[in-house]
């Protein structure tokens, strides 16, 4: 039953949106901006210094477009999550639950983002232009990692995602709080992680694992050891902890909707 | 509450973190901002966000959008003002639960750069005006519905580039000298940036102040032109 009510559920929404066509090439050309002015944010700064955290702009544009394609993907599917508070606080979660499918899909297909897509191909563009000139010395496994990285960002992204919307089950206003691990995340992981210290770098690189969407894939792509002394086999584990976090999210998520109590009216 | 103070301290520490990095890179001074200004800026920055309403409420756009608004036309006040009134009170409350945390806690982890004690009475006024330019564009924007129906994509466009533009980011000094001019013509820097120069006394504070003045007036202007043309083509649907 699943495989036919999904791409049904998808194709409505799709043509919901493509209902209002001046809102939505507005929406998709204000994703492409919000991706580009991250770009120029990295430009500005690197037109008043040579290297962040030790990296040149070559090598940072190459973990912004990873970053910036992984949570493009990933706000395409999980963006909606940021609703579930809404749907929890005005008890709306119930309907989601009678329904003979799963909570988390029905979720997800709930509201395609597709406008997202502007994000994805402005930081793909980026990508191809970083990865042609920042050097990568190009072997089966480095083109592999290449086409795999920003897709299996887009799996810890979305895992993130996930977890920061369990949050919601027990607090009832934690949008804004989601996002400062969802955003917030988008922000770290478009920079070397170098660039912060102490605990912020190890709540967002290693808790949140962000370090492995773009940080440590790029050292790979760029054949860098870590400057803050990872062993070289940490540059590829990126696929290991995107399962790991696919998993913990999963689980997570079981734990807490057995625990959502309706608003009762 | 705590937890929209929370996301912007956590958005203040991974922005000064990256404005540190930058300055470290720059022997420890990009155009007039050194790591104590650099703080001031970041943490002022993600105070006057909330306080400015800089992505603010744009209730009045599904009101519009739904057909309530009629009902707000026929009340005996001017909507123009009853909403600056509003926004102006919410702006009041997010002084406690928006600016004074992030400021609060910058000022006490970080080397923060304070005005002088003659600079209070001017900060505090610069930020009035960047709370009625900040009302004066979001006006604006809400009666667009008027014209478009669903303005949603004009205003995710809005929270896009106005933070840019503003100055959230990095300080509009960073950019080259004819951006920098250019962004000056708009009234975007009077949200963010203007107050910020006025504490940090960047330039002639009274300079910048007569900026905001301006675009507070001419946006309050051009919002209620706007509004008396937007009633006339009302269509009250069904009913």
């Amino acid at each position: 039953m699943a495989e036919r009510i999904y791409p049904a559920l998808v194709a409505a929404r799709l043509r919901g949106q493509a209902s209002y066509r001046l809102s939505f090439a507005l929406d998709l050309v204000a994703q492409v901006i919000a991706q580009s002015l991250e770009l120029v944010v990295i430009l500005v700064l690197f037109s008043r210094v040579d290297a962040l955290g030790g990296f040149s702009v070559r090598e940072v544009l190459v973990m912004y477009a990873i970053a910036g394609v992984a949570f493009g993907f990933a706000d395409l599917t999980a963006g909606q999550l940021d609703d579930l508070p809404n749907y929890v606080r005005s008890g709306t979660f119930d309907a989601i639950l009678l329904r003979p499918l799963g909570s988390l899909p029905q979720l997800m297909v709930s509201d395609i983002r597709l406008r997202r897509l502007g994000r994805v191909l402005a930081a793909l563009v980026v990508y191809g232009y970083a990865l042609a000139t920042a050097g990568v010395h190009w072997t089966p496994w480095t083109v592999l990692l290449a086409v795999t990285a920003p897709l299996v960002g887009a799996v810890i992204f979305g895992a993130i995602w996930v977890v920061a919307a369990t949050v919601s089950f027990w607090l009832v206003d934690s949008r804004e709080l989601a996002n400062s691990v969802t955003y917030g995340g988008s922000a770290f992981t478009s920079y070397p992680i170098t660039v912060f210290s102490g605990w912020l770098r190890r709540l967002f690189a290693f808790v949140v694992p962000g370090a492995f969407v773009a940080y440590y894939p790029s050292l790979a792509l760029l054949g860098r050891p870590d400057p803050l002394g990872a062993p070289g086999w940490v540059s590829w584990i990126s696929p290991l902890v995107a399962v790991a976090s696919a998993a913990v999210a999963g689980v997570l998520w079981r734990f807490a909707v057995r625990h959502y109590r309706g608003t009762g009216s | 509450m705590l937890a929209g103070a929370t996301t912007n301290i956590v958005f203040g520490l991974l922005r000064i973190a990256i404005l540190t990095a930058a300055l470290k890179a720059a022997n420890g001074t990009i155009a007039d901002y050194d790591l104590a200004a650099a703080n001031s800026y970041v943490w002022l920055g993600q105070g006057l966000l909330g306080l400015v309403g800089l992505w603010g409420q744009f209730d009045l756009a599904n009101r519009i959008r739904t057909g309530d608004v009629v009902v707000d036309l026929y009340r005996p006040w001017d909507l123009h003002a009853a909403q600056l009134a509003e926004d102006v009170g919410r702006a009041g409350y997010s002084l406690l639960t928006r600016f004074l945390p992030p400021v609060v806690f910058g000022a006490i982890l970080f080397p923060f750069q304070w005005t002088e004690p003659r600079r209070w009475p001017l900060f505090l006024l610069s930020t009035a005006l960047a709370l009625v330019t900040s009302f004066g564009m979001r006006f604006l924007l809400n009666l667009s519905t008027f014209w478009l129906l669903d303005n949603r994509g004009v205003i995710a466009l809005y929270g896009v580039v106005s933070g840019m533009l503003a100055g959230l980011v990095v300080p509009l000094r960073f950019y080259p000298d004819w951006a920098v001019a250019a962004l000056w013509w708009t009234p975007f820097p009077a949200v963010l940036q203007g107050p910020i120069d006025v504490f940090l006394g960047h330039g002639d504070a009274w300079l910048t102040l007569a900026h905001q003045a301006f675009w507070a007036v001419a946006l309050y202007a051009i919002g209620h032109l706007v509004l008396r043309r937007a009633v006339r083509k009302v269509v009250i649907q069904g009913g």
